[in-house]
C-alpha cells in the first residue's frame, strides 16, 4: 500500500470509518484510537474548565465526545478546536442556555487571552476631535455575544470559587462584551443602548452613525467614557469618512 | 550548519513561569512547544520574550507533521519561521511523524512505514521546511505503538538516511528508544549502534507508563533506571551534547525537575 492510502486507512481507523488499516499494522492501534480522543477530550476540558464544573463530569464528557466525533480536528493548531462548542451544547441543552452561553464567555476569553495585541487609545493625549466624522477603532480581541441568562453571574462565581446562583433567565435578552486589556481578558454585561452602539461599533460604523442610534447626548458621553475606561477603542481616526450604514 | 551546543535544560511549562521570570534556575536552556507560541499575542509571547532574555531558547514542535503524504503546510512554516525569528533559538526540532492527512489533523504523532517511498518523502519535506524556517532542523525519533509490514529499513537506518540525504540532525530521545524498544521487540543497544551520532545535538530524556498491552510515552513519571542506563550510552557515544528532561503531566516543582536534572548531569559525567 502506498503511503498516502495507508494514511488514510489509519485516519479512517482513528474516525471510526471502515478502515484496512489492521492488515498493514502490527501492534496495538487501539493506543492511537484511544490517544486522539483523550487528547480532544482534555483540550475541551481545559479551554471549557468553568463549563465543565457548571456541567459535571459525565454530562461534559457526553457533550464533548459528541463534538469530537462531529468535528474532527481540521486545523495545526488545537487553540482553535473549541471552536462551535458552544453550539454542540446548545444542541443538547436546548432548555438550558446558560450552559452554552458559558461556553460561548469562555471561549471568547479564552480566544482574547493569545489573541492580537493592541494599546488601547491614551486619553490624556487626546486633543479636539472633530466627532462628525471620526471612526473609532476597537482593540481587535472586543467581541459581542447575545445571552438570555444569568452565565456572566455564574462564571464569576465559580473563578471565584464559590457556589454559584441557580441558573436564571435574563427578564429580557441582554449581551455580554468580551476583550483584552493589558494582557488580561475581561468581560462586561451591557445594557440595550450599549449593545445597539457596539454592534455599530464592529460593524465599522462611524462615531456619528453610532450617535444616531442613541438616545441622548448623555448617553452617548457614558457609553464613550466606559469604552474608554475598559480600553476598547484602539484609535479615533479622523482621517476617514463614517462608513454610510 | 548547527554548531554542537552543550548543557542541560528544562521544557518551559505554564505552572513553572514563575519560577523562570523571577528566580535563578540553574539550566543553560529551555525548550518550549513551539504550537503554543505561535499566537497573535498575548500574556504566552509575553512571557517568552521574558524568558528569552535570561536564557537560550529551543522551539520544539509536534505539528509540521514532516510524515505526512500532504507534506507541512506553508502557513504553519511562515508562522514558525516569525517565532523563530522572533526567539532566535538554539535550534528548531519536531518529530519523525505525521498528523493527519486529507484536512484531518489528529494532533497525535502517528507512526510512518519505514520505506524508500517515505524516506524520499520526508527528506524532500524537511528540505522544504528548512528552506522556509532558513535554518537546519532537529528530527526527533518518536515512541511508536504499530509497525508496518511494508517497512524495508529500521528506524535508525531510516533516520540515518534521512540526515544523509536532507542534511537534518537528530534529536535522540532515549525514552523513546526504549519504549519503542520494549513494544516492538528490538534491543535499544543495537538502535544506538544505528544512529550517527555526529548528527545528534540533543537528548530528550522522560518518563512513560505501563499500559494495557505496551509501555506509552506518558512524560508523567520521573526518568526510570533502563532510560538512565540507555542515557549513558548514548552519551559514551554522542560526547558533550545539550540534554533536557520532559515532563508533561503530572508536573511537580520545579525543584523536583531540577535535582533530577542534576541526575542527568552526574550520569553525563559518569559517561
Amino acid at each position: 500500500m502506498m503511503l498516502r492510502a495507508l494514511q488514510h486507512e489509519f485516519c479512517a481507523y482513528l474516525l471510526d470509518r471502515p478502515s484496512r488499516i489492521g492488515e498493514q499494522a502490527l501492534g496495538d492501534m487501539d493506543v492511537y484510537h484511544h490517544a486522539y480522543r483523550a487528547q480532544l477530550l482534555h483540550c475541551l476540558q481545559d479551554t471549557f474548565e468553568k463549563t465543565w464544573s457548571w456541567l459535571g463530569d459525565e454530562a461534559f464528557e457526553a457533550a464533548a465526545r459528541a463534538h469530537i466525533e462531529a468535528n474532527p480536528p481540521i486545523s495545526w493548531t488545537l487553540n482553535v478546536y473549541g471552536l462551535g462548542f458552544d453550539r454542540t451544547l446548545a444542541g443538547l441543552h436546548p432548555e438550558d442556555p446558560e450552559i452554552a452561553e458559558l461556553s460561548w464567555l469562555e471561549w471568547h476569553l479564552r480566544r482574547a487571552f493569545d489573541g492580537p495585541d493592541a494599546d488601547p487609545l491614551d486619553t490624556a493625549t487626546l486633543g479636539a476631535i472633530d466627532w462628525d466624522g471620526a471612526v473609532l477603532y476597537p482593540v481587535p480581541t472586543l467581541t459581542l455575544g447575545a445571552i438570555t441568562s444569568n452565565c456572566a453571574a455564574i462564571w464569576t462565581a465559580l473563578a471565584e470559587g464559590n457556589t454559584p446562583p441557580p441558573a436564571e433567565r435574563l427578564p429580557s435578552p441582554g449581551a455580554i462584551r468580551v476583550w483584552k486589556q493589558a494582557l488580561s481578558p475581561k468581560f462586561r454585561s451591557v445594557d440595550a443602548a450599549e449593545e445597539r452602539a457596539l454592534r455599530r461599533l464592529l460593524a465599522g460604523a462611524g462615531f456619528a452613525a453610532i450617535c444616531a442610534d442613541l438616545a441622548d447626548e448623555q448617553e452617548i458621553g457614558r457609553i464613550l467614557g466606559l469604552w474608554l475606561q475598559d480600553g476598547l477603542i484602539a484609535e479615533i481616526s479622523e482621517d476617514h469618512l463614517p462608513m454610510s450604514r | 550548519m548547527i554548531a554542537p551546543f552543550s548543557g542541560f535544560g528544562l521544557g518551559l511549562r505554564p505552572v513553572h513561569y514563575p519560577d523562570f521570570l523571577e528566580r535563578e534556575v540553574p539550566v543553560d536552556f529551555v525548550e518550549v512547544i513551539s504550537e503554543n507560541f505561535m499566537v497573535e499575542g498575548g500574556r504566552p509571547l509575553h512571557v517568552l520574550d521574558r524568558v528569552r532574555q535570561r536564557f537560550p531558547v529551543i522551539l520544539h514542535g509536534v505539528s509540521m507533521s514532516v510524515g505526512a503524504a500532504d507534506g507541512a503546510a506553508p502557513p504553519y512554516l511562515k508562522r514558525l519561521r516569525a517565532l523563530a525569528d522572533r526567539v532566535e533559538p538554539l535550534w528548531v526540532s519536531d518529530h519523525l511523524c505525521w498528523t493527519g492527512t486529507g484536512g484531518f489533523n489528529s494532533h497525535d504523532l502517528l507512526p510512518l512505514p519505514y520505506t524508500e517511498e517515505a524516506l524520499e518523502l520526508v527528506s524532500t519535506n524537511i528540505d522544504r521546511a528548512q528552506e522556509a524556517l532558513g535554518r537546519p532542523m532537529l528530527i526527533e525519533n518518536p515512541s511508536s505503538y504499530v509497525t508496518f509490514h511494508s517497512s524495508e529499513m529500521t528506524e535508525w537506518e531510516f533516520l540515518a538516511e534521512l540526515c544523509r540525504r536532507s542534511g537534518c540532525y537528530l534529536l535522540l530521545d532515549v525514552n523513546n528508544i526504549f519504549v519503542s524498544g520494549s513494544n516492538h521487540g528490538f534491543d535499544p543497544a543495537s538502535y544506538l549502534d544505528g544512529v550517527p551520532f555526529d548528527r545528534v545535538r540533543q537528548i530528550h530524556l522522560a518518563g512513560h507508563s505501563q499500559g494495557r498491552t505496551m509501555l506509552i510515552d506518558t512524560h508523567d513519571h520521573p526518568v526510570p533506571d533502563p532510560v538512565w542506563a540507555l542515557y549513558e550510552e548514548a552519551c559514551r557515544r554522542a560526547g558533550p551534547v545539550a540534554t533536557m528532561i520532559e515532563r508533561d503531566d503530572d508536573i511537580p516543582p520545579l525543584d523536583v525537575l531540577l535535582d533530577e536534572l542534576d541526575i542527568a548531569r552526574a550520569r553525563s559525567e559518569a559517561a
